[in-house]
């Protein structure tokens, strides 16, 4: 119908193609010659880039391309080059005890930037991404160890776990539960007595009951000054650093029903290196010995 | 109207889920098939009670004859609704990421939130947005009443299903973990069924056209109904576990699955957010300003282009995955490629404003408009940069990635159907103009500024968080670990949050606005707007 006769649009003096929907026509412009030229350039930049990179499929293989292009070249390529970074210190590692590392100042120090690196990824979920650790995650930052600061007991530590079943190596030891063997005053008073030893127990009067309690049920592990054992993994009682909890209810829960922290075994998934550069690592952080 | 069939086939419908609830193999299906069961004999109910006794009346006919617009004014509240909808839940998932305590187990963690975000603002408010203005612009540019009688009704109807049977799934914890189509198989089904019919009430309309061409904008519409058929149809192939379980296993496996996917994934973009929008923009841009489209050329090379290329770019959301060289280069060079055909639309529309700039300043739905396709251009540069490998590698897994999507989504696609929203409702309601031009305007301005907090907080959060993930010291180990770059990220998760406030804002100010209209409402806003030139009538 409106085909026969063209229109001319007035404010551009243009014209239209004549068709019209409900109001609306068409210019007949041309296309923008910078549209048509870029549309162009692309086209010819992806032809140039079919050519240099594996572009078509054939019947077992893609084509290379002149540059010989591969992703996984390239990804060996960068791993190669990482490990050539660092200079045969991996290798180095491997081959030494954490004893030697710790001897090798230059060693030592691509030990404790391996063993961060690891700790992030590894560690940091329960220990704190400082290392500061919190409730039932001890601090690896401060002097007080559960199960030793010298570097080869956290290598021991680290490598076999704490209470980690199915590693015959790993640190184990359990606190009774009292809840049957002390009488509910009986509690409190062993309370009283521990808070007194770095602080104020509410009730003064309990703290010589609690000493004579003390004696009996908790020094076997603890110690007779209550600064814990290595040998079982009891924690110092006599300094101010609180693993389960800070205050005498805290410490008449943990008697009465104790919680026991369970760290995994890292060698097998880790392997024996890493372990120990996570072992110098540990050591280096304030606390090691 | 006696609704007979309708009644009797809801009803029975009713029953089986009732059937199904009962049969359920598992508890979530169980549950999915009460929710369904409930909708159903509410539907029923709803048409009995209008039920109408009285002798169908003469003019009957005549009234078919006339544009079937009744099912656009429903489209049209649907899409107000639906967009408030997936905007709050976005704002309540952003919120989510700042603040994890905001995660309610089970139904409302990140994890079913984020597809009930994507589906609700992707789906169920552009889905309804593009089902409205079909159905409206290929009754007009064809002038034919809709194809199918109540066929459009189905559609309607059949899509809400759809859409609380999705929202409900993903609640209650039922996905197929595919991004962008996590329904399970029997809603996939249903959603089939309801396309099908959509595609034939389309089709159908433009086959029994009396104007001689097809307008553009029906070339993109019919562009995106056939190919999201394909894609949808494809992407779900799956073996039900049972057919009365919610569970399903994908005809597809490792690295094809993948692809798959993310040919489904780009192309949902392409023709779902792109074509589909591309259609809103070639009516409602020349009709607002009252002025031709700029060039019928540059309209058929770049939609032919649009649509040849699109299809091939999805494998550039698998770089440096287990995905072949070959199929990497496929996605990239297609993408780049595809740079210009994206803009041959930007330029048709901004250009169609020649003869008539003016208007950006005296009317708030052609600025509305103007800058909807200002964000199509933006998001359509930064795709195909993004595409390429060397940037890939940096932009890829980042919020950079998010930042991108947003800018399309809030900028283009939801600014264009703020545009027609504003531009439809009076004229389906028959009303002399808007309730407020002056909350076009505050709608435009906090929807804007709500797009430029959030797309330039997640260029910032995205390039760090890249730059953090890479970052070697110089022994050759990494600097930071994941949960470092998660906790560098709170800040901008914080303004990302103020972004999409303003956006919702901004949609809440509309949903008023269009209320108001709706009831007749005209506020009173001085002589300044009032001789602001209104659009002028089509005939």
């Amino acid at each position: 119908m409106a085909d026969k006769h063209k229109h001319v649009d007035e404010v551009s003096g243009v014209e239209t193609t004549g068709h019209e929907w409900d109001g609306i026509r068409e210019l007949n412009n041309p296309m923008p010659r910078w549209w048509v030229y870029s549309f162009y350039a692309t086209i010819i930049w992806a032809i140039g880039y079919a050519v240099a990179y594996p572009s078509w499929p054939m019947l077992t293989e893609a084509t290379k391309g002149v540059l010989g292009y591969s992703s996984r070249a390239e990804v060996s390529a960068e791993l190669a080059n990482a490990k050539a970074a660092q200079a045969g210190n991996l290798e180095r590692i491997a081959a030494s005890t954490v004893e030697d590392i710790m001897a090798d100042p230059e060693l030592r120090q691509f030990a404790i930037a391996a063993g961060a690196s690891v700790f992030k990824v590894n560690c940091a979920q329960c220990h704190g991404s400082g290392a500061a650790g919190g409730k039932g995650f001890p601090n690896l930052n401060d002097d007080e160890w559960l199960w030793g600061g010298k570097p080869e007991e956290i290598y021991q530590t680290i490598a076999h776990g704490v209470r980690h079943q199915g590693d015959g190596e790993t640190r184990v030891s359990e606190m009774p539960a009292f809840a049957d063997m002390l009488a509910p005053e009986e509690l409190r008073a062993t309370a009283a007595y521990v808070v007194s030893l770095t602080g104020t127990p509410s009730n003064p009067a309990l703290v010589e009951p609690g000493k004579q309690l003390f004696a009996d049920n908790c020094a076997s592990c603890h110690g007779a000054d209550a600064k814990g054992s290595r040998e079982f993994g009891a924690p110092n009682l006599a300094d101010a650093i609180w693993l389960k909890g800070e205050g005498e209810q805290a410490i008449v829960d943990q008697m009465r029903s104790p919680k026991h922290g369970v760290m995994p075994a890292w060698l097998q998934r880790i392997g024996d290196p890493v372990v120990k550069e996570l072992a110098v690592f540990v050591h280096s952080l304030g606390g090691g010995e | 109207m006696k609704h007979t069939v309708e009644m009797v086939v809801l009803a029975v419908g009713a029953f089986l889920a009732l059937v199904g609830a009962g049969f359920a193999q598992d508890r979530l299906f169980g549950a999915h098939m009460w929710i369904l069961f409930f909708m159903l004999l509410g539907g029923t109910l709803v048409l009995m009670r209008r039920v109408d006794f009285r002798p169908a009346v003469a003019g009957h006919r005549a009234l078919q004859t006339e544009y079937f617009d009744e099912v656009v004014k429903y489209g049209v509240i649907a899409t107000v609704f639906w967009g408030v909808v997936g905007f709050l839940v976005g704002v309540v998932v952003a919120l989510q990421l700042a603040f994890p305590d905001l995660n309610v187990e089970p139904w409302f963690n990140f994890g079913r939130m984020r597809p009930l975000h994507t589906s609700a603002v992707i789906f169920a408010f552009g889905g309804n947005a593009l089902i409205a203005t079909s159905f409206y612009v290929v009754q007009r540019t064809s002038r034919a009443r809709l194809f199918g009688g109540d066929l459009g009704w189905f559609v309607f109807w059949g899509y809400q299903l759809f859409i609380v049977l999705a929202a409900t799934g993903y609640l209650l914890g039922i996905t197929q973990s595919r991004e962008y189509a996590e329904p399970e198989w029997y809603v996939d089904l249903w959603l089939t069924i309801v396309w099908v019919a959509y595609l034939v009430a389309f089709m159908g309309t433009i086959l029994k056209r009396k104007e001689p061409h097809i307008y553009v904008a029906n070339w993109f519409y019919l562009g995106f109904i056939v190919t999201i058929a394909m894609l949808h149809v494809v992407n779900n192939l799956a073996v039900p576990v049972s057919f009365l379980g919610s569970k399903s296993y994908s005809a597809f496996a490792g690295v094809q699955d993948a692809l798959t996917q993310w040919w489904y994934g780009h192309n949902a973009v392409g023709f779902f957010l792109t074509a589909g929008f591309l259609a809103m923009m070639y009516y409602f841009i020349p009709k607002q300003v009252n002025r031709p489209v700029y060039s019928y050329r540059l309209s058929i090379i770049h939609f032919w282009a649009l649509i040849f290329m699109y299809i091939w770019a999805g494998p550039h959301h698998l770089h440096y995955t287990a995905l072949p060289d070959w199929a990497q280069t496929l996605g990239m060079v297609f993408s780049v490629m595809l740079w210009m055909p994206s803009w041959g639309g930007m330029i048709n529309g901004l250009m169609t404003l020649s003869g008539a700039w003016d208007k950006v300043r005296t009317d708030p739905i052609v600025r509305m408009m103007v800058m909807a396709v200002a964000f199509y251009g933006m998001a359509t540069f930064e795709g195909p940069m993004m595409s390429i490998k060397a940037v890939n590698s940096l932009s890829h897994y980042t919020d950079w990635t998010i930042g991108h999507v947003h800018s399309g989504a809030l900028g283009w696609n939801g600014l264009i159907t703020f545009g027609a929203i504003y531009y439809l409702v009076p004229k389906l309601w028959n009303r002399e103009r808007l309730y407020s031009l002056q909350m076009v305007n505050w709608h435009f301005w906090l929807a804007t500024l709500g797009i430029v907090v959030y797309a330039a907080t997640m260029w910032v959060a995205g390039i760090q968080q890249g730059l953090m993930w890479r970052e070697y010291d110089d022994q050759g180990f990494l600097v930071y670990s994941f949960a470092e770059s998660v906790a560098a990220m709170f800040p901008y998760y914080i303004m990302r949050a103020a972004g999409g406030a303003l956006f919702l804002a901004g949609a809440l100010v509309m949903a008023f606005n269009v209320t108001m209209t709706i009831l007749g409402r005209v506020r009173d806003e001085g002589a300044a707007l009032d001789a602001a030139p209104l659009p002028a009538p089509a005939e």
